[in-house]
Order: structure tokens, then sequence, then C-alpha cells
């Protein structure tokens, strides 16, 4: 009975789970008689989709507002020039050459300017390793044991680290924290919006999925060179040995889910997360450099029943373009990263270009926050290295790669990523061609509220950090 | 664009060793029709460059192109001195960490307590570095190769990224000397020192123990000599800093540390000539810095509080040094590794300090002629200006913009051809149906 009842408040507290579990469960939950204390919380149960932090952040109200005159890069389809944008409760209400705009709307002239959609980074470490960088705050690789699927980077997350405004100035409106490389897997990611909270909460995406961080290479067998693995073959037993554990965790916990009877199997928060993997509720991130590992993690994720969301860095990707087609495996690179150890040493800055030319969905990611702050300037990178080899390349090409592509490795695609009728308003309005070295962001709304104006300095966001010890944006010197 | 690529690749495989072999210095080149950028001078508009015997012979909208002369078209192109990186490892540092990776990595010295003046960093450098071909394809035709590490981090040299000797890659000084400045650190741990006062205390005890040792090197050979603060080696190197022919380049960001580095000079009054590097909260003195006539070396693109001595980065600095006065020259500082793998970024920097307020022509100094007056070397790089070497550029547009290419990259007169590793990777691997 007890069992029941903790489950039943579980239920109640997901989101988004899975509804046949809902529905069979619903008729056999019954009050709790034995009230004596407080109420037990979930925590001893390990359901689907559970959200036990789950994100504080509401939309600002705004007005509608419209920008006209303005070259649209959609991240859909061809640049439209000399078009509008007409933002409304928070969506795109309307994008063409020409939209109705109600009376009352905030008017934008956006001559000589371009707009995109808010930019996306799947690869962030902000706020887990915040600046400055100490020791007191280094928080991003919890490199106590090569599996560590328990840990969550929002725990870790430090949301007045002083990289999230200046991200917020590059465009970003969204990015993917991760725990850093040092395990087989890293733990859990956590998608924010890149705004001012005192909370992490205050930030998360509401609905997005959560990631798992897994690493390949060099970085796990160097960490536990000691104690193992310390060799590639030592990281490849050591994914399907917990993949192994996974499957029969889930398949435990299913069945008592299914019919939750007698005293719940025992909860292990990492085999949870890696369970939630096997289910298709948590999205994986495999750190991979190589070509071969690339194709040896594909087929683990075969052995066991997964997909790979997303590669990150895959400095050779270039090499398995046509397989990550297929596979339908995006993946998350540098416009120009190489070189700098063993398993870089095949980058080459027509990477992004080879792989989009095959059929798969590029992404430039940073995996550092001042390359963050630039993701538009790195795309027009890896677009003229592409164009150098030969690839033909639009410039709208380059802009899905720092837009629509990594809002479906995030599994958003249905919410953010293009200017289409109906998406979440999260929108740049640059300053010129955001390929352009000589443009900046000019203005940035998420979800039609205007969070970052660069006419508007005494507005800046400015983290608690940052008073008293940096000097404001305008200029004053202190 | 697929022709091109082509007509590029059949010159790359069939014409490289005869277009080398064929240009022998004494060959002469016009190249006509171009946006002409000396540097040293206004722009030219249908400005022809001409180079004999490896140097700028003369540039101007009026030159006569000598009958016989190569002639390279640059009509509706942009023609520049070859770009400067100002700070980098290029040749000293590949493939990570030697203990892990097996690459190499001599940028350091142990010195002794923070010290290395001795340190000739460029004399490790490895020409065969696959980092240099796409620099220099990027446009960059010189580079700093400098040590870091210790408070005296040792010497640093200027290279051209050609050729496969160190000793023909150094650009020199008139007077021969290779060695174009002494890097140093405002760093307290790396000085064997426990804070910024005990730091500067070594440093004037250093400087004026190079000048004891200058006065009494006979004691000192007869180990007559009181114990100095430094091995003779270093004492040594330290000569020509403490007679100011070889410029101090001190890493250092916080205001303060700037102000006691100027005070070294500006009121201890020792004998040195000072360049600052990094200066992340440079703008915060910029004035004392004119007023000081000290070169800084800044990067455009950090803006990031990255520790509790940088907490003012912000990328107008480039701006507002120069608006102050000072002498500014760009460096990497941005997203990547651009001090090695990514050597070729210094346009980046240069067009992000243009975006935050540096006028375009001054960027294009920071990369060119600023670094080569401040090293002393103006007289052979930096500038088009006749009777420097001939390092020039030929641009398929605004250098700075991410999707103009260096199409023609001249080094002492020579048009640099050959393919980096890269170019051989992209070859394999990139779709045939685009080639």
């Amino acid at each position: 009975m007890r069992s029941a009842t903790l489950l039943a408040r579980a239920l109640a507290l997901v989101i988004a789970g899975a509804p046949a579990l809902l529905s069979a469960q619903a008729p056999a939950v019954k009050p709790a008689t034995d009230t004596a204390g407080p109420p037990p919380g979930p925590g001893a149960l390990s359901v689907p989709n559970a959200d036990p932090f789950p994100s504080t952040y509401r939309p600002r109200q705004t007005a509608p507002t419209v920008i006209r005159n303005v070259n649209i890069f959609t991240g859909a389809g061809p640049l439209i020039r000399g078009g509008s944008v007409l933002l409304r409760d928070g969506k795109i209400a309307a994008v063409g050459p020409t939209v109705d705009a109600p009376a009352d709307a905030v008017v934008i002239d956006g001559a000589g300017r371009y707009v995109t959609p808010g930019l996306i980074d799947t690869h962030s470490h902000l706020g887990v390793y915040p600046a400055p960088g100490t020791p007191a705050h280094s928080d991003g690789n919890e490199a106590t044991a090569p599996v560590t699927a328990q840990v969550w980077a929002e725990h870790s997350v430090w949301p007045q680290d002083p990289d999230f405004p200046r991200d917020l100035m590059g465009g970003v409106t969204t990015l993917q924290v991760l725990p850093g490389s040092a395990n087989l897997i890293g733990g859990r990611s956590v998608v924010l919006k890149v705004v001012p909270s005192t909370s992490v909460q205050g930030m998360k995406f509401p609905g997005a999925k959560y990631g798992l961080k897994m690493a390949c290479g060099e970085n796990p067998k160097r960490v536990y060179a000691s104690r193992g693995p310390s060799t590639r073959m030592g990281n490849v037993a050591g994914y399907r040995a917990a993949w192994i554990q996974a499957e029969q965790y889930r398949r435990r916990w299913d069945k008592y889910l299914a019919d939750p009877k007698g005293d719940p199997p025992a909860r292990d928060l990492g085999l949870e997360t890696l369970a939630e993997v096997l289910r298709g509720n948590i999205l994986v991130h495999n750190h991979c450099y190589q070509a071969d590992e690339m194709m040896q993690m594909i087929d683990i994720a075969h052995e066991f029943g997964y997909t790979i969301r997303s590669f990150h860095h895959g400095v050779e990707a270039y090499k398995i373009a046509g397989t990550l087609a297929k596979e339908g495996i995006s993946a998350s690179l540098w416009s120009d990263w190489g070189g700098f150890k063993m398993e870089a040493l095949d980058g080459i800055r027509a990477n992004l270009a080879i792989v989009h030319a095959a059929g798969a969905r590029a992404i430039v990611h940073s995996d550092d926050p001042s390359g963050s702050q630039r993701l538009n300037q790195e795309a027009a990178k890896a677009l003229a290295a592409g164009r150098a080899a030969g690839i033909a390349l639009r410039d709208e090409d380059a802009i899905t790669w720092i837009t629509k592509n990594p809002a479906w490795a995030l599994g958003l695609d249905d919410r953010i990523g293009t200017l289409e009728t109906g998406k979440n308003a999260d929108l740049v309005l640059w300053s010129g061609n955001p390929l352009s070295v000589y443009s900046r962001a000019d203005k940035v709304w998420i979800d039609g509220a205007v969070y970052f104006d660069r006419a508007d300095p005494t507005q800046r966001w400015r983290t608690d950090f940052e008073l008293g010890y940096v000097p404001s944006n305008d200029g004053r010197i202190r | 664009m697929r022709p091109k690529f082509r007509a590029a690749l059949a010159a790359l495989f069939f014409a490289a060793p005869t277009l080398a072999s064929a240009q022998a210095a004494s060959r002469v080149i016009a190249i006509t029709g171009g946006t002409v950028h000396p540097v040293s001078g206004p722009v030219i508009e249908h400005g022809t460059v001409l180079i004999r015997d490896g140097k700028i012979a003369e540039v101007g909208a009026q030159v006569v192109v000598p009958a016989g002369a190569q002639v390279i078209d640059a009509t509706g192109k942009v023609v520049t001195p070859g770009l400067i990186n100002s700070n980098t490892t290029l040749g000293l540092s590949e493939a990570g960490s030697p203990q892990f990776s097996g690459g190499y990595n001599d940028t350091r010295a142990n010195g002794t307590r923070g010290v290395a003046a001795s340190f000739r960093a460029w004399e490790g450098l490895n020409p065969a570095s696959t980092f240099i071909a796409p620099a220099r394809q990027g446009g960059v035709t010189t580079a700093l190769v400098a040590p870091s590490g210790g408070v005296i981090a040792g010497q640093a040299a200027l290279i051209n990224l050609t050729g496969d000797r160190i000793d023909d890659m150094v650009v020199r000084r008139a007077n021969g000397q290779a060695a174009v400045a002494m890097l140093a650190a405002f760093n307290p741990g790396a000085a064997d020192a426990s804070s910024r006062g005990e730091l500067l205390g070594r440093l004037r005890e250093l400087i004026r123990d190079a000048q004891v040792y200058r006065a009494t090197r006979a004691a000192y050979d007869r180990n007559a000599s009181r114990t100095l603060a430094a091995p003779r080696a270093d004492l040594e190197a330290l000569q020509a800093v403490v007679d100011s022919t070889l410029p101090l380049l001190i890493a250092v960001d916080r205001a303060s540390d700037i102000r006691a580095v100027l005070d070294l000079k500006r009121r201890d009054k020792l004998p040195v000539r000072l360049m600052l590097l990094g200066a992340s909260e440079g703008w915060q003195v910029a004035g004392e810095i004119a007023a000081a006539k000290v070169p800084v070396f800044v990067g455009a693109m950090n803006n990031i509080p990255v520790s509790f001595d940088a907490l003012g980065s912000r990328q107008e600095n480039a701006a507002l040094l120069r608006a102050a006065g000072a002498p500014v020259v760009l460096v990497s500082n941005g997203p990547g590794d651009g001090e090695n793998y990514n050597v070729q970024n210094i346009k980046q920097e240069a067009g992000n300090a243009v975006a935050y307020g540096l006028p375009w022509s001054e960027a294009l100094r920071a990369v060119t002629l600023a670094p080569a007056e401040a090293f002393g070397v103006a007289d052979r790089v930096g500038s088009l200006r006749p009777g420097r070497d001939a390092d020039v550029v030929i641009w398929s547009g605004d250098p700075f913009e991410f999707g103009t290419r260096a199409e023609t990259v001249l080094i002492r007169g020579v048009v640099q051809t050959g393919d980096s590793r890269q170019d051989e990777l992209t070859r394999r691997y990139a779709p045939k149906a685009n080639r």
C-alpha cells in the first residue's frame, strides 16, 4: 500500500510520463490512510521522466513586436530580404516578405540589419566551470570514478557566472551545459535559457529532455590510468558493463511500475539515468574525436538499443560523414580546433562542410566560453573552409549549424531553432550579416521579451559577481 | 568555385616545384591593379607593388613595370604586407602533452628561481611543424616565437613562415641580433615569490644585479663578486635588457599591476624598455601607458573576467588604448589555439577589434607595422615600402573577413606554395563530386 501511494505521488510530479503507465495505474491509487507524519516524497521510486528540480522559468509578458525591413535568416529556408517578423505572446506569429501587425505592436526598423533564430550551443560548461576560473568553482568533472551517471550538471551550475550575460550578448539564447569528459559516463546535462536567475531552476528550459554525457578516448584513459580504464579497450568494456547493469535495472523497474506490488526495487541514481536513456527519455551526447571510436560507439548503441543524438568534438567526423547521415547522428563540431592532442591531430577546417554535404546534421559547438559568444563567427569560418574545399554551400546552410541543427540535437526542434510560425520567439537582431566579422548582436529576444539591447547599457544584465568587481559595460572607469 | 579549385590543385601538383625553383630571388615581380595598403603610407587604388631581388622596389599608382617582369594581376583584390602574429609558440609545440601524446613542447626553460633569461626559445624551433603551412596560407608571413613560464621566460625571435633552417627563418635586426624581446610575466608564483611586493623586489634586484655584473665582470670572473640574483648566463643575457636594446615584454593584466610595472622605469629609473602583453585592464590606465610610450600587445576577443587579475577585460581595450595614443599590437586571445594551431586567426582578432571601435587602418597596422616597430625590425617587415622584405599578401577581399582568402602569399619575394597536412586530409575525404 505504501509503495502504491508513493508511486501515485511520484506520478503526479511527472511532467510527461508514459501515458499508458498513468492510465493503467490511476484506478489502483487510493488516498493514504496512515498520515501520522509528513507524507514521504517520491524519492524512493525510480520513475520515468521524473522532474525533482522543476524549471521555475516563466516567459515575461510582452507587447507584440514587429521587426520590419530586415533580412531574415529563418534557419528553415532561403534568406528573406527586407522582410518582417511578428512576435506575439512569446511566439513567432508571422514571418515573411510582409506581415500583418497589430496597431499596438512595437515596431523596430531593421534596415540594413539581419535577424536569425536565437543561437544554440550544444556544448557548454558555463556555470560548472565559471569565470573567474578557480578550484573553488571547478565543478564540471566528478572525476572520482569512470562511470558517474548519477551526477547532474545542474547541481554544479553557478547562475552568477559572468559568462552567461556575455553569451547572451553573442546572441546565444539556449545552451546545453554538460559535465566534463573525464569519465566514460559523466552524468546528466541540463538545457538552460540564457536568462538571469538566482537559481538554476530559473534558467532551465521547461520540458527539455536531459542529455547524458559520454566520453571516448584519451581523457578517461588518462584520468583513470592508475585504477582503470587505462586503455581504449578498457573504456569500451566500461561502457558495456554500465549498459548491461542499466538494462537489468530498467527491466526490474518497468516491471514494478507496471504492477507495483510489494517493496519497490532499490533506487540507484546512476542506473536510473542510464535506464532513461534506454527508454528514449534522455539523449546521448558523446564526446568522441576519432572516426574509429565513433564507429565503435555506434555499435555499442546498437548492442544496447539506444541512439546517439550527437557526437561532440568529432574532429574526424568528416571521415564517417556518410555513416552519421545514415544513422541520424548529428555532429557537434569546432570550426577550426585541432592538433592539441593525439586524438585531435586530424582536425580539418572543412569538417563541418563535409559532414553537411553528406546529409548529416552539422553543428557548431563551442566547449569554450569565448567561442560560445561567437558561434556565428565560428560558423562563418567553417563555411569559408568548406567553400575553399570546393563544397557548394549557401550562407543559409551555415546558419542552420548554429540554429536548426543544434535545436534538433537537444530535442527542441519543435520549439526553437527556426523562425517559423508557432516557434518560440527567440531571435537575434544583428547589426549586419552575422557571417561578417564586423557584425554584432544589437538585440536579443527570448520568448518574445528583450533580454539584451546594445543600445541600452543601463539595462545590461550584470551578474551578482560582477557588482563591484567588474567595471560596468557602459564603459565607466572605476 | 569548382574550376578555380581544380586549377589551384593543378598548380599545387604540377607547377609547385618548378614555380619555386624558377623564383630565384633576382626575379622581378609586379603585383598590379590591386588596392594596395602599404601601411606606412596612404592606400593606393590600382596600385603596383614592384619586387626586385626579394625586396620591395617600388610602390605606387604610376610604377612602370619593367619588361620581363612576372606580373601578378591583383585587379579587384587587396594587397597588404604579410601579417605578423606577435605572440605564438609556432614550431615550439605540437600534438599536446609530450608525456601523453608524444609530441614536443619546447616553450619553457627550467631556469633558476623563475629566471631563464638565457633561454633562446627559437633555437628549439621545428621548421617542419605542420602548423606553419596553415598560418602562412592564412596570410601570416611572420610570427613571434615566444617562450613562456617563469618570471623571465626567455628570449623571443621573429621568424618568417618559410624555409627549413632556423637561421634562415629568423628576421634579424639591422645589427644582426636575432632576439627581439625578452619575455617576462607579472606572476609572483612563477618568480618563486609569495606576493606582488616580493615579485617587484625580485625584479628590481635582478635588473640591478645585471648592472652590477656588467660593472664588475672582472671581479665576477675572479670569483670575487658577491652573490648575484641570477646565474652568469642569465646575467649576460640581461645585458641587452639593461642597455635598453632588448625590450622587456611583460605579461600583466591588472590595472594596478600595470602601474607597478610602469613604475619600474618611471619611478625606479630602471634602464629597461618596457612593453606590455595581455594588459586586460590596460584601458583603465590607457593614458599612463600612452604617456610612457609603451607598446601594448592585446587581444580583441577577451571580455571574460577569467581571473581576479583580469576582471576588467573588455573588447574595446585595443580601441581605447589606441585612442589614448598608446602603440597597439594585436595578439591572439580568442577561442581556440590562436598561438599555435590557429596562428592565422590573428585576422579574426583584427576584425573583432574593428567591430569594437578600432579604426580599420589601425587594426591593419596593429598586425603589421606596429609590431615591426615594437620589435625594431620595421626596416625589414610590416610595410610595403621600398627596401623592405617583399612579404606581401594578395587577398580576395577585406583581409579580416571570414570569406576572404589569401590568394597569393609572398615571403621575401617568393610566392609560397605547397600543401598543408590538412589539405592532404581534406583532399582524401572531401566529397569526390565536389572536386
